[in-house]
């Protein structure tokens, strides 16, 4: 292995700019006239417009709907049977759906200016009774968010394989489980600006998202606009994580103002905007039965999920992905014969959701988890014992499991045994008999999961969702003096792109790392692509670029081979150098007589010289299937409900790993929000709609004396199907601290009367009133479901 | 999230502030450190057409020692007594205090005066302050006057200054060698505000021994015997009362079975560090 090739932990070329605070956001742009955007947005969850009231010193700085004649609604449909398209208006129009919905477009010389128009358009709205509670929405009788559907329902699916055959198995628990709400939190929020370039005769917009080009294919749609008249950049972007996969309302409105004003505008969203009217993830509701053997093996599961999906379906993942995902993911990384799983999509009065580092995955591993410890303690046996029972083994690999996910290969038992080994389950069963003297109670728990990454076209065909992926392309292009610019169509903000790929191009042209400059966030000079999403960029794009650098390599070789008066089969290329059997040739040295002493050139060169672009797939396109095992050691205070975490492991296998600090990274910061979903983030609403968490002293993150110092274990077994052998692992990191911690902390109450917590996150109220609950002599309903 | 717009002042001496602030004629805000009231401006929760900046005036920075007290400005830090610059009259009791406000950031900024004034319940000088038995000194165009923190604070962001008063000092009680006192914060995390506060003071040589519940959805609960905490025995308290102290808070009107938990527990631990319990 090389210092800056596969496997390199070398440190991050973009960390230069970005930890001296010289990164480029949108928010840093300073276009000559620039004038800023602030909203009016709705105050209330679900009602009517009256009528919108500027005032006169409003006139020609407030636009409406009415306004925005000829732009369309943002349309995500879903090419499931059954689905009912929502549409989203750039302003609302008619009626409002969400609090924050926006409602008036304010056009000032500041911000501060801005809100000072927004404040005072009065608006007359006639309130309607909202839909706050996904469960309720789905009833009869539940208010209408979309009158025209009849219900609420975006999208109901059903899978089922032979459900019956389990019902006559020894063990049988059933849970109802609930995760909360949350906003995801980038450090940096969204932020558009805009303007209409007369030279290009293009829209030019600057926004803060994970795909520009899909962005760009929205907005088209949205302002009738030739794909040609629009150019999308994304500058630095500050951290993503699923909330910049989205078309924007604010996009499409400040496009169409910067169509028709004659000056750049600027909006950038504030924390307000970003915690209560953008976009949530995360809020699923399941019913889950496991049937079991005694002695562990699970016989089938049956589930009813709901999953509340918010006001409008998103583009363009669809208000259906959450949920449909939930039914073909919540086996897990297990093995059992019968299953079924029906699952709603619900429309609410929320804003909408979008897929969160995870997606579903975080909240059918909590299910999933969680229900498997009851089985354990029904069954008298260690969790841990149950799971080794019922995980995909090794010898299984490759695997299409029950709801025909192809497992690409691993060793599932064996990353679970070494977090056991690695948490010391033994010392702490023998910890736990002797007590704490402060008087709380530690516990221990486990969660393992499979991770399905750079899943394509197979798997997005059949969501039928406005975009599915395909080939992943990337150019390459040797420069006159031997560097090596690379243009992808995806985005990195926070993946390390600029320094893996640059590794990728390392490993095949042995070109300086430091040589290789990657041009990624503008649709006029990058290859379309999907974007970054689903822990795809390093499988898609270093797939793409390493295709690429192979080609080059082809072409370099000819070239350099006729120089050296050899044949070309005599030649190898490696360190940056064209290597004959007696002489070489830097690739510095054959570019400079590609692009000028072109007359050194043989007579019949491939005219496509030292440029290439090419297009990647791997092998199989249905993902490649990352796994880890985690294992968390807890303390609980039963006097005042908090947890402490003592001790967490990640096992993970993420194939060959192309930066190992990265990946580190890329765990410990999805780890950290595990936490947060595990322990603290929670956007609750009121009855009439209102999410009650607008500041950062609300919404509660973890930060630096949360997250504890985690022990990290490699495994790396290469995926079959892709370059290198590498895996998606971006995601895993937060799938699996949710379910570790919960089981955790209800091994840790288990003696307390067998409380138990089935909710996320695991407030200090949950954890008393869990408590309270067990020891009750009669148990009631009446928990806190909604309380913090 | 920009602040509406307000003017503002930066006056250098008291009787400057104490006429700006006497304006009825527009709403004014004293701007003490900032580290609530700036974010309520960006938030546009507080809208005052004048911010009067009284961190400019020498007075309110000052600290005097007396036998029995230390007067400390409005304007002192947090920062300041968690580094030692303000004389430690408690034993190290109100160092400890300042050290768990919020970060450090916000310690450097905010100001006991401005924190006392704003009056949030889940803040740390309310209680902490309540418990050592301090007193808030105030001037107004009628005087000077002096008021307990207890009687200062009436309500949940709500506290008793006649029009144009200010915050001008607080006056800290010299503990003696012997007193015992035990502060204890229930929150999410380190710097978040709290749920639940217990503070406590025993200073038998001043005849004193004082309790408080803070955080609570009110103003600090005091218990101004806190003997009765300890089954009556001043003396050489030995046995914290749970139930008695449950009883306290119910009367005061906590209905909430879990409040009371973390409220009753928080004064417990409080006690404990207190060596009382």
């Amino acid at each position: 292995m090389s210092e800056q090739g596969i496997g390199a932990s070398m440190l991050r070329k973009e960390d230069d700019r970005l930890l001296r605070g010289r990164g480029q956001f949108v928010a840093d742009l300073r276009l000559a006239g620039m004038r800023d955007v602030a909203f009016v947005r709705s105050p209330v969850a679900h009602a009517r417009i009256r009528d919108i009231v500027v005032p006169a010193s409003g006139r020609g700085a407030v636009f409406t709907a009415n306004d925005l004649v000829g732009v369309k609604p943002i349309r995500a449909v879903s090419g499931l049977p059954g689905f009912k398209i929502s549409e989203q208006p750039a302003l609302a129009s008619g009626k409002i759906r969400h609090v924050g919905e926006l409602v008036a477009m304010c056009v000032a010389a500041t911000r501060a200016d801005a809100e000072d128009v927004a404040a005072s358009v009065r608006l007359d709205l006639d309130e309607m009774p909202a839909v706050f509670d996904m469960l309720a929405g789905r009833a009869a009788g539940a208010p209408l968010l979309h009158e025209s559907w009849g219900d609420n329902v975006f999208l109901e699916t059903n899978v089922e394989v032979g459900i019956a055959d389990a019902f006559d198995a020894p063990i049988k628990v059933t849970r109802e489980i609930h995760t909360a709400r949350q906003c995801m939190a980038p450090i940096e929020g969204r932020g558009v600006v805009a303007h209409w370039d007369s030279r290009l005769e293009q829209l030019i917009v600057y926004t803060a998202t994970q795909m520009p080009h899909i962005v760009r294919t929205g907005l088209s749609e949205c302002l009738g606009l030739d794909h040609g008249r629009i150019r999308v950049i994304t500058p630095d972007v500050g951290g993503g994580f699923g909330y910049k996969g989205i078309l924007l309302p604010e996009e499409v409105a400040l496009g169409w103002l910067a169509l028709q004003c004659g000056h750049p505008v600027r909006w950038i969203e504030d924390r307000r905007e970003h915690l209560t009217a953008s976009a949530d993830c995360r809020e699923h509701h399941y019913r889950i039965t496991a049937y079991a053997d005694r002695d562990g093996g699970l016989r089938g599961i049956d589930c009813e999920a709901t999953v509340d999906s918010g006001a409008y379906s998103a583009y363009p993942f669809s208000a259906c992905l959450e949920a449909a995902q939930v039914a073909s993911i919540l086996p897990g990384p297990y093995d059992f014969p019968a299953y079924r799983c029906r699952t709603y999509s619900v429309a609410t009065n929320k804003c909408p959701i979008l897929p969160f580092r995870g997606v579903a995955r975080t909240g059918v591993c909590f299910a999933l988890e969680l229900v498997l410890d009851a089985v354990a303690r029904e069954a008298g046996l260690e969790p841990s014992e149950v799971r080794l029972k019922n995980l995909v083994r090794p010898e299984q690999m490759p695997f299409d499991n029950i709801t025909k996910k192809h497992f690409d290969s691993g060793d599932y038992p064996q990353a679970l045994r070494r977090a056991m080994d690695a948490i010391d389950l033994p010392a702490i069963r023998a910890r736990q008999k002797q007590g704490e003297a402060d008087g709380r109670r530690i516990g221990v728990g486990f969660a393992v999961y499979c991770e399905q990454a750079a899943h394509g076209t197979s798997v997005y065909a059949g969501w039928g969702i406005p975009m599915v992926p395909g080939y992943e392309q990337a150019t390459a292009r040797v420069t006159p003096d031997g560097g090596l610019e690379l243009r992808i169509g995806l985005h990195s903000h926070g993946q390390s792109l600029e320094t893996t790929l640059a590794q990728v191009v390392h490993e095949i042209l042995g070109i300086d790392a430091s040589k290789v400059s990657l041009v990624h966030g503008d649709t006029a000079l990058t290859p379309y692509s999907t974007g970054t999403w689903g822990s795809r960029s390093m499988v898609m794009a270093g797939g793409a670029v390493s295709l690429a650098c192979r080609e080059i390599a082809r072409r370099a070789a000819a070239i350099g081979a006729f120089l050296l008066h050899v044949d070309v089969a005599d030649v190898a290329v490696r360190d940056g150098r064209v290597i004959g059997p007696s002489g070489s040739l830097t690739l510095a040295e054959i570019a400079r007589v590609w692009y000028l002493r072109p007359q050194e050139l043989p007579a019949h060169a491939n005219p496509a010289g030292l440029e290439v672009t090419a297009g990647y797939k791997p092998v199989r396109d249905s993902g490649t299937f990352s796994y880890g095992a985690h294992a968390a050691l807890v303390a609980v205070d039963p006097q005042i409900g908090e947890v402490e975490i003592l001790d967490y492991v990640v096992v993970e296998d993420g194939g060959k790993l192309v930066n190992p600090m990265v990946v580190d990274g890329q765990i410990y910061g999805g780890v950290a929000q595990g936490i947060g979903t595990a322990l603290y983030e929670e956007m609750p609403f009121d009855a009439s709609g209102q999410p009650l968490a607008s500041t950062l002293s609300d919404y509660l993150l973890p930060g630096a004396t949360e997250v504890p110092a985690l022990r990290i274990v490699h495994m790396e077994t290469p995926s079959p199907y892709t370059e290198f052998g590498v895996k998606g692992i971006g995601e895993g990191g937060a799938i699996a601290p949710p379910a570790t911690i919960a089981n955790a902390v209800n091994d840790a109450l288990g003696p307390l009367g067998a409380a138990e917590l089935l909710q996320s996150p695991i407030t200090p109220r949950r954890v008393l009133a869990a408590i309270a609950k067990a020891r009750a002599p009669a148990p009631s309903e009446t928990c806190m479901r909604d309380r913090r | 999230m920009k602040p509406a717009r307000f003017e503002y002042e930066r006056p250098t001496d008291l009787a400057g502030a104490i006429a700006l602030n006497r304006r009825d004629d527009l709403a004014v805000k004293i701007l003490a450190g900032g580290q609530s009231l700036v974010p309520m401006l960006n938030y546009r929760l507080a809208q005052p057409d004048l911010l009067v900046d009284v961190t400019r005036i020498p007075e309110l920075k000052r600290v005097d020692t007396s036998d029995d007290a230390i007067i400390v400005g409005a304007c002192v830090t947090h920062a300041d007594f968690e580094d030692g610059r303000v004389p430690d009259v408690t034993g190290g009791a109100l160092p400890g205090v300042a050290r768990g406000i919020a970060y450090r950031a916000v310690r450097t900024r905010g100001t006991i005066g401005g924190s006392l004034a704003h009056a949030d319940p889940s803040a740390d000088w309310p209680s902490g302050l309540a418990a050592i038995g301090a007193d808030v000194i105030l001037r107004g165009p009628a005087g000077t006057r002096r008021v307990a923190i207890e009687q200062f604070i009436t309500g949940v962001f709500e506290v008793s200054l006649e029009p144009g008063e200010i915050v001008e000092a607080v006056r800290i009680p010299r503990l003696s060698r012997n007193a015992r006192f035990g502060y204890y914060k229930i929150c999410r995390k380190p710097g978040e505000l709290a749920h639940a506060i217990g503070a406590i003071l025993h200073d038998p040589d001043r005849s004193v021994f004082r309790a408080v519940f803070g955080a609570t959805q009110s103003r600090p609960i005091v218990v101004a015997n806190a003997a009765s905490l300890f089954g009556g025995n001043t003396a050489a308290a030995t046995r914290f009362d749970t139930d008695a102290a449950a009883h306290v808070l119910t009367a005061a009107g906590m209905t909430d079975r879990f409040d009371i938990q973390i409220h009753v527990e928080a004064l417990k631990r409080a006690a404990g560090r207190a060596n009382l319990a």
